[in-house]
């Protein structure tokens, strides 16, 4: 597993990329900018990647934030790949059922459920 | 007989994004002393930060010599907090909607509605640069 400025974990587990968001809070533009470059680094580096996004530390964000995985979204889309979100507190689940970006996401439980989600490669 | 006064505080933040954190956090604190509950703190948390970046920068756009003012009242029952920036205002009427067809995947755009999602009165002042914005306390959930 690499840490990469505190902000993400990466690890990779069978043919999934599991990204953790290591921050409890994400509000300020500095940080969405800054995971922003370290998520789309390790896009960029992987087409038709199987991206799970798990949120497990994270308890505050801002719209920022979303607009943040819009963004990664469609950069993993262009490039083939799969996302899925997962671990999401129910606070946090809340301001995407408001916003009904859960019309949009691939909501999981866990990562082991959003891992198993993905079609398999051809 | 202190904790049951009303907290009233006046603050005016710079035109910074991350300006708005100490005046944050003794709004949070303030809540938390008059025993808010955490979905109310962090309801307001959610429209305070909301707030602030709009009017930073759709209001202020960013200008560092604009400021914007943050007026809040803290009682037992209820939250009031308005927020003045120094720019032209505008007509939230106007905002599109962002659950709706495209919108839906543009990047921004849902600040208000988390606004209006998570207070229980919003409204715009008739120039559309002063929000005034009111969340009343939540029972707490029995325990057990």
């Amino acid at each position: 597993m690499a840490a990469i400025q505190p902000r993400i974990t990466v690890e990779y587990r069978n043919e999934a990329t599991i990204i953790a968001f290591t921050d409890e809070r994400i509000l300020e533009d500095t940080d969405v900018r800054a995971l922003r470059e370290a998520v789309e680094a390790v896009v960029e580096q992987a087409p038709r990647i199987h991206l799970v996004l798990d949120f497990r530390h994270v308890r505050f964000l801002s719209s920022a934030v979303l607009g943040l995985l819009i963004r990664i979204s469609k950069r993993v889309y262009e490039q083939e790949g799969e996302l899925r979100l997962c671990n999401i507190h129910p606070g946090i689940y809340e301001v995407f059922k408001i916003t009904r970006l859960t019309n949009v996401f691939g909501i999981y439980e866990d990562v082991e459920s959003a891992a198993q989600s993905f079609s398999a490669r051809q | 007989m202190a904790a049951e006064m009303p907290v009233r505080c006046s603050v005016i933040v710079e035109s910074r994004p991350s300006a708005l954190g100490p005046s944050c956090r003794e709004i949070l604190a303030a809540l938390e002393a008059k025993g808010f509950t955490p979905d109310d703190i962090f309801a307001v948390h959610l429209a305070l930060e909301e707030a602030f970046l709009n009017a930073v920068k759709h209001g202020n756009r960013m200008d560092p010599t604009k400021k914007v003012v943050i007026d809040y009242t803290v009682d037992q029952e209820k939250i009031e907090i308005c927020m003045t920036d120094e720019g032209p205002g505008f007509d939230p009427r106007r905002i599109p909607d962002p659950r709706v067809g495209e919108n839906l995947y543009r990047p921004e755009g849902r600040g208000l509605l988390l606004i209006r999602a998570y207070m229980h009165n919003v409204e715009y002042s008739e120039r559309g640069n002063s929000l005034r914005m009111v969340r009343c306390k939540s029972q707490p959930v029995p325990k057990g």
